[in-house]
């Protein structure tokens, strides 16, 4: 394969550069809008106790789709990815006032030609919140 | 409780759904993404939550939508959704299985493009006993 440009070969085993994104009220407010999901307990920390939750909690599709971001990103843009999967193992708890951190990170775990396969991990307050996240993309 | 001749069928959405730029640009804005030509991987969801909020919830199925909780969620697609798009969804009920005092249901949600299946979506959801 011809080194283009100095970019690296693709292999697997290969991690790719870790992100970490910020949530915060706010940004599950603008996700709520932009989704359509205006489930109270991503909004209303009065709320989210009364049905048990220690807090407010993100929308677990804001976390996949912020996860979806970093992948995207590496793959060169939002009409890459072909399958993208995801369990939410643990919610990402936003109190008022604060930025709490989303850290992602992915291995590359098999290369068909131009389609690759990703093995992401997103935490946190260093607590995994997504489990067997994957994402197939064609880059 | 859900009704268990609910498996195995499927629920066609009432109403056809277009996608507008700005819902795309709204969506791409909240994770960052500034090239707004084609609607992020995700962005589905908006379409199939509220189609499943419309058909789980019948009385013939019985979803408790109060006590909903989503486990897991996958896409598969085959092109990227963009700005004209018109889909119609349906939502079909795959699995049901009743553990630790919750009903997890597996639905899976074809959204059709005239005839054109652009994107199929699994969500594993638990309505909490």
């Amino acid at each position: 394969m011809v080194n283009i440009g100095g970019a690296r070969m693709i292999e697997v085993g290969m991690t790719l550069p870790e992100k970490v994104f910020f949530m915060d009220r706010a940004l599950l407010k603008a996700y709520a809008d932009a989704s359509g999901d205006h489930n109270p307990i991503h909004q209303n920390e009065e709320f989210a106790r009364s049905v048990g939750l220690p807090n407010v909690i993100s929308h677990g599709m804001l976390t996949m789709a912020l996860a979806g971001k970093y992948v995207t990103e590496w793959a060169g843009g939002s009409a890459t990815v072909r399958e993208f999967s995801a369990r939410f193992i643990k919610p990402v708890i936003v109190p008022a006032g604060v930025k709490v951190d989303l850290t992602v990170v992915a291995t590359v775990t098999e290369v068909d030609g131009d389609t690759f396969t990703l093995d992401i991990t997103a935490t946190s307050a260093g607590v995994k919140v997504l489990g067997m996240a994957k994402a197939v993309v064609v880059k | 409780m859900i009704n268990p001749d609910s498996v195995g069928r499927t629920f066609k959405g009432v109403e056809e759904v277009t996608v507008t730029q700005s819902e795309i640009d709204a969506f791409a804005a909240v994770i960052g993404e500034s090239d707004t030509s084609v609607a992020p991987p995700t962005f589905s969801i908006r379409i199939s939550l509220s189609q499943y909020e419309s058909i789980l919830t019948q009385p013939e199925i019985g979803v408790d939508w109060t006590r909903l909780v989503h486990g897991d969620q996958k896409f598969e697609i085959f092109r990227p959704i963009v700005a004209g798009d018109v889909f119609t969804c349906s939502a079909t009920i795959e699995t049901l299985r009743v553990a630790a005092g919750n009903e997890i249901i597996t639905v899976r949600s074809d959204l059709h493009n005239g005839s054109e299946l652009v994107v199929t979506s699994w969500s594993t959801l638990v309505v909490r006993g």
